[in-house]
This record gives structure tokens, sequence and C-alpha cells, in this order.
């Protein structure tokens, strides 16, 4: 041993004895994607422990949910994981409808299934490339973030919002989507894989991207359940686990898309399960595209009940619409007493909300399961023993972000 | 079809675990098994390793405070089996004083998750590794998740720019939380409207 810690005592005096290493990794490290603060011990380069420190985004959203109306609430979702939005708002609006038993239109179902995808590809893109500028490729991110842009463009064009789309709305949609939009949204669908196959040329084979990725933070089966993983996490060790597939919601099981897997669990296996799925989400969006368009595919993008607003044209001539636009936008809508928990295959794995509702028009309790916490929890036993430049690496393919492992 | 088989699976547990199970029930197509709080490791690790349940992975460990209960808090386990394909939840009801048994032995997903209860609720986990707080601040105390801790918090954290440090206050609002009563008057309000305690006064 080098440390002077077995053995060799002859010569020793104080200043000879070594002692571990303590640093903090972040809460400003441009690989800590955020805000977090890991306090790692290191021998040498090698990490000992490994204790993270979250919690400095915490905005106590749970907290706030309590005193705030179901639709109001929504936008919260937005900024859990602020990444690929609209997944999140996706649980909520499920659990909502689960409790009140409505059921969403066709043509909502499949707008949700489409955006979903857009969120996925947004997510995995934003996650492929800045895990591969963590490792020392620059060029990916800029790729990268073109396309990001234009799915971007695509959400605001769909909900007038980049990022906090507030789009899936208890019910169905906010807003249909224009045919122009699915024309284009089509166009990008084909014009993508290029770019992937681009971004691959650049990753998949890179000499120094294997050299970092391969074989670091092995997961296995048995690691998987005791941490509690999903999303790519699984999928990455060769385990065919996906809610979209399993447990499927939504109108997911009339669609043909392949569940992606990995087969060592190393941080590479799971860059080319992301790099895979994004191919998987375009077939997906392409056959939305289709359904959208088929006849059955028309048609209202809200259950118009008591969950949703009136159409406007209605408030214009009736009296009990516009009482019902004005009771609904302040105080809301009342969902019927129980507990249930809805979970929804997001981009980083499953997240759920575990909603209690009382009968108000509050929820007495709402819990968000955010697979990112899962994650982080295990970086001590996952990063021990690794050097410390595989933890970001580390951090890159587990895929955190904080608003939704702070919430 | 799927309350089927979820009644086949609580009917299974309760059997099973006659003395732990207070009671089940299969409610929106999920189910609840109620079990007392003492006997919670032994119970998990039979959901974990009995061949009906194989209730592989510890999806969420959270808890639901009711004030006005004698015992205050019930814990919420989620757990789901990615093998057979089915998900659970259990519920715990404890007293705001009592311990519940930590479950990290059995997985070792529920350290963070009793950490957020014990810093969010205050509930203690006996046998936890390294109970500290996880989402507050440094210092922070309170339980933020009680219904009795006010939204706006007790403190209130800026810069200053005299001391050159972060300086923490008391909580000053300039406008008063506001809380709106959305409770229709005909629904059963707690109140009387202005006006209507005549009308009342002239029946009796």
């Amino acid at each position: 041993m080098m440390d002077g810690s077995k053995g060799f005592q002859d010569a020793e005096t104080g200043e000879q004895q070594i002692r571990n290493f303590n640093i903090n990794f972040g809460p400003q490290h441009p690989a800590a994607h955020g805000v977090l603060r890991l306090v790692l011990e290191l021998d040498g380069e090698i990490v000992e422990r490994c204790d993270p420190h979250i919690g400095l985004l915490h905005r106590g959203t749970e907290k706030l949910m309590e005193s705030r109306t179901y639709l109001q609430n929504l936008p919260y979702f937005d900024r859990l994981d602020y990444v690929g939005t609209m997944n999140q708002e996706h649980a909520w609006c499920l659990v909502i409808e689960k409790l009140c038993g409505v059921e969403v239109p066709r043509r909502a179902s499949l707008i949700r299934v489409l955006y979903s995808e857009i969120g996925r590809i947004l997510n995995h893109l934003l996650n492929v490339t800045t895990q591969a500028m963590d490792v020392g490729a620059l060029t990916p991110p800029l790729w990268g973030f073109e396309e990001r842009e234009k799915l971007m463009i695509f959400y605001e064009r769909a909900s007038g919002a980049r990022l906090h789309a507030a789009y899936f709305r208890p019910g169905g949609v906010h807003q249909d989507l224009p045919p122009k939009l699915i024309d284009d949204i089509e166009a990008w669908c084909h014009e993508f894989p290029a770019v992937l196959d681009d971004i691959d040329g650049l990753l998949t084979e890179n000499r120094v991207f294997k050299q970092r990725n391969v074989d670091i933070g092995v997961i296995t089966e048995e690691e998987i359940l005791d941490w509690g993983y999903s999303g790519v996490m699984v999928r990455g060790s060769g385990f065919a686990w996906d809610l979209r597939r399993s447990q499927p919601y939504e109108c997911y099981d009339e669609f043909d898309f392949k569940v992606c897997i990995g087969k060592n669990g190393d941080c590479y296996d799971r860059y080319l399960v992301r790099m895979a799925e994004m191919r998987e989400s375009v077939k997906i969006m392409l056959q939305a595209i289709e359904k959208l368009r088929a006849p059955e595919g028309q048609g209202d993008v809200l259950a118009r009940g008591k969950l949703t607003p009136p159409k406007r044209a209605d408030m214009k001539t009736s009296m009990e619409a516009l009482i019902h636009h004005f009771k609904l936008y302040t105080e809301g809508f009342h969902v019927p007493a129980g507990e249930v928990y809805c979970a929804v295959e997001a981009p980083k794995g499953e997240f759920g909300v575990y909603l209690v509702s009382d009968g108000t028009n509050k929820p007495y309790r709402a819990k968000l399961r955010a697979p990112g916490y899962l994650h982080l929890q295990s970086m001590d036993h996952v990063a021990s023993g690794h050097q410390l430049a595989d933890v970001a690496a580390i951090i890159g393919t587990m895929d955190i972000v904080f608003g939704e492992v702070d919430r | 079809m799927v309350d089927d088989a979820l009644n086949e699976l609580g009917a299974l547990i309760e059997v099973k675990q006659m003395d732990v199970v207070v009671g089940w029930e299969v409610a929106f197509g999920e189910l609840t098994v109620t079990v007392r709080p003492e006997a919670l490791i032994g119970f998990v690790e039979f959901l974990k390793t009995d061949r009906g349940c194989r209730l592989s992975t510890l999806v969420d460990i959270t808890a639901v405070d009711y004030p006005e209960r004698e015992a205050r808090f019930d814990v919420v386990y989620h757990f789901l089996s990615m093998y057979q394909n089915h998900r659970i939840r259990v519920k715990a009801a404890v007293e705001e004083r009592e311990m519940v048994p930590s479950i990290v032995t059995v997985y070792p997903a529920a350290n963070w998750f009793e950490r957020e209860i014990f810093d969010m609720f205050g509930i203690i986990f006996k046998g936890h590794p390294d109970l500290r707080r996880i989402l507050t601040d440094y210092g922070f105390r309170g339980h933020p998740l009680r219904k009795d801790f006010p939204t706006t918090g007790f403190t209130e954290v800026r810069y200053d720019e005299v001391e050159k440090r972060v300086v923490y206050e008391p909580v000053s609002l300039v406008q008063e939380y506001r809380q709106f009563d959305f409770m229709s008057p005909w629904e059963g309000a707690e109140y009387v409207l202005p006006g209507d305690e005549k009308a009342d006064g002239a029946k009796g």
C-alpha cells in the first residue's frame, strides 16, 4: 500500500501519515447536472465513499400542492424534470382521471402519446450529448441541442411554451393540434434518424468515449431490485422492463415498438439503449401521426364535463357554460375521496404520483415519486471503487435532474 | 379481471400473515393492505420472498398526516413485482411518538425515503443507519409536510450586504397569505352568510 497504512513504519513521522482526501464535488460543478453536492472521500484517485447532499433545489412542491386546486397544481409538474416536461404532467392527469373515472377522447390520447415521445427524445438528446460532454466530447451537445430546439418549437406551437407547457390537462389536452403542425412533426421524424446517425458516428465507436464509459458503473439484476431502479437503468442491464409495455397506460398498447435493452449494464450500454430508444420513439410518433389523421383520430380533445372548460362558442350563448367556466377556474373541480397511485414511463424511469384525495378541490396529499431520487441514492454504492473521473460519467448516465430529485 | 387477481393476492397475504394484517381492500384497481407497524420488517421480508408475491422492488415510501386521528400518521409503502407484474400498497398507522422499524435491511432503496419522511414528518425509523435530514436546509427546524406547519414556513433567508453573509429572519409577509374559501354556501359551508342569521332567527 502506498498510503503508509500497512507495513512501513520505521521512518514514519506525523507528516508522512497520509489520510484520505475529502473533496466537495459541486454544487457548482458543470458535470453535476444541476445543484448536486457530493462529498467524496478519496484514496488517491479512487472514490472510497460518496455522500450526496441534495435538497439545494428543494421548493416544497408537495407542500405547495396541498393549498392549490388540482388544475393549479398541474404546472408544478413541468418544473420537476424540466427536460421532458409533458411526461410528468401526464402522470398527474392520469391520477386525476383514474380517481374521477374520466375517459379521455381518442384524439387527446394520441396527442398525449405523440408529445410524450417528443419529451422522451428531448430528454435522451440532452442526456446522451451532455454525458458525452462530461467525458470530453464537445460537438455532440451542439448537434443535439439543434434538434432539441426544433422539438421545443413543436412544444411551443402546441401549447405556447417551450418548456413549461401545461398542455396535458385532466380530461385531455388543452388545445387541438393544427394540421400543419402535424405535417411538420412528420417531416422532422423523417429527418431526425440521419441526425441520430451523425451523433452515433461521433460517439459509438469513439475511442475516448468508450474508454470512459465501457465497464463503468456496472449494474446487475440484483442491484436493480435492491435499489429500486427503473427506466434505462433497468433496461441497460438486459432486463426488459418498460411500463409502456408491461403496464400499458393511455393507448400505448396499440403501438408497435421495441423495448430496447443492453447487455452489460455499464454506462456505455445505457448510452446505447438511449440511442435505440430515440429511434423507437420516432417510430411511435409516426404511428401516432398516422392514427391522428385517420377518421377515428378526429374529434374533440377534451372530455367535456366537470373537469374541463366548456367550448368558447358555448360560453357566448349559454349562461350555464359561463358559470361552469368561472367556477372551474376559481374553485376548480372536486375529486372524489380515495387514494390512487399512477405511474408513467417517463424518460428517466418510473415517474409516479400517489394522490390522497378527501373529496375537496385540493389534494389532501400528493407524493411525487421521481426516478432520479432512487438512482442518486445508490451513488455511494455504484461509485465506490471507481476513479474520481468516473463519477461524472456515472452521474451522467444515471440521468439526474435536480428539479425532480429535490422537488 | 385485474381485480380478481388482486383479490386473490390480498386473500393470500391475509391468510399467510394473519397476525400482522389488519385489513385489505381493492379500490380503483389497486390493492391496499393495512398492517401493524411493529411487525413490518417480517411482513416486508415475506412480501419480497414469497413465491406468490415476489414484490421485488420498493417503489415508494411516504407518509400522510391526519392531525385529528390518534394514530396521526399513515406510513405508506408501494411495492412492485417486476416478475409477476403487480403492485401493492402497504399502510401502517403510527402515533406521533411511535417509532417505525426501518426496512433498509430488506430494501436498501428505503434509505432515502425514510430520511425524507423523517425530515418532512418527523417520524423516527428504528434501525435506520443514517437518519439525517435530507431535503431541507442545513440546520432547518420543524417538519414541513405536517398539516400544522404553515406553507410559508417560519424563517426567510436573504443575503445581507452589510454583514456580507446570508441571514435568517422570521417570515414577514407584505401581504397576508391568501387562502380562498371556495365552498359554495349551499353545500354545507361552516359559516353563516351576512344577513342569513336573521332568517334562522325568524324561524326559531
